[in-house]
């Protein structure tokens, strides 16, 4: 299976990216939770892209491409401009979050401990992120 | 989409979230939480008809939890489906957010505890 979207660079297609995610992910086997939770880390990653890399810019677009091979879901987001590498943030502890009263932060937290594999590269202009959830994993 | 409604009941608030919360209105839950402070108030968030909640929600309560402790502000969830308690979950909030399963519950702690 391969399913394509894009999306503008806007917080307000975030609810069109669930829709997509919600219908590609009903043909598996995932479990409602799990199917939640991958739809909520791959939101996190499109949210930080549109919000920091593309400053909610609509006229730049992130692509997303979710397979599905043996007993694995790929969800490769790809934009272009300066990469955010999600591998080398550095994830804030929950207590510093509390104690800073800060907003951000967490949503990386949650994309690590959901998916099982995540990698990012840089050609060029064009930056990669590859979310991988293993099915029947966690 | 996500409605929010304020109810004010004897002694406590009641705050409703309908729908989603997401990066692109976690800002309208933020001031409608800014909009309850008051020193030793107590805030029942009612989240049984929230269908989904991301990191940018999650992090609205997470930045009020000291200012909630400074005031005194007693703040329970409530009626939580087992999707959205799981995101609570996964990063731990259940440790730090008292939730409860219903409005009964949610007095007890309130005003037995």
């Amino acid at each position: 299976m391969r399913h394509k979207i894009k999306l503008n660079c806007e917080k307000s297609r975030l609810v069109d990216l669930r829709a997509f995610l919600n219908k590609v992910l009903s043909k598996t086997t995932l479990s409602e939770i799990t199917k939640n939770q991958v739809i909520l880390a791959v939101d996190e990653v499109c949210a930080n892209l549109i919000i920091h890399s593309h400053d909610c810019n609509p006229s730049d677009q992130i692509a997303l491409e979710v397979t599905e091979s043996g007993d694995q879901l790929v969800f490769e987001i790809k934009d272009h401009g300066e990469g955010f590498n999600i591998l080398e943030y550095k994830q804030p502890e929950l207590n510093a979050v509390k104690k800073e009263r800060r907003k951000g932060g967490l949503g990386i937290i949650l994309v690590r401990k959901i998916m099982d594999n995540i990698e990012f590269e840089s050609t060029g202009n064009q930056n990669t992120c590859r979310l991988i959830k293993l099915i029947n994993s966690k | 989409m996500l409605q929010i409604d304020i109810r004010e009941e004897n002694g406590h608030v009641i705050l409703v979230l309908t729908g989603e919360v997401d990066a692109s209105n976690s800002v309208d839950l933020d001031n409608a939480i800014q909009g309850l402070i008051q020193p030793k108030k107590k805030i029942i968030m009612d989240g049984s008809a929230l269908e989904y909640i991301s990191s940018a929600g999650l992090g609205v309560f997470m930045s009020y939890l000291e200012e909630f402790e400074t005031n005194e502000i007693q703040f329970v969830i409530i009626g939580l489906n087992s999707k959205v308690f799981n995101v609570f979950h996964i990063l731990g909030l259940d440790q730090l957010i008292t939730i409860k399963t219903n409005k009964e519950e949610a007095l007890q702690e309130l005003y037995e505890a």
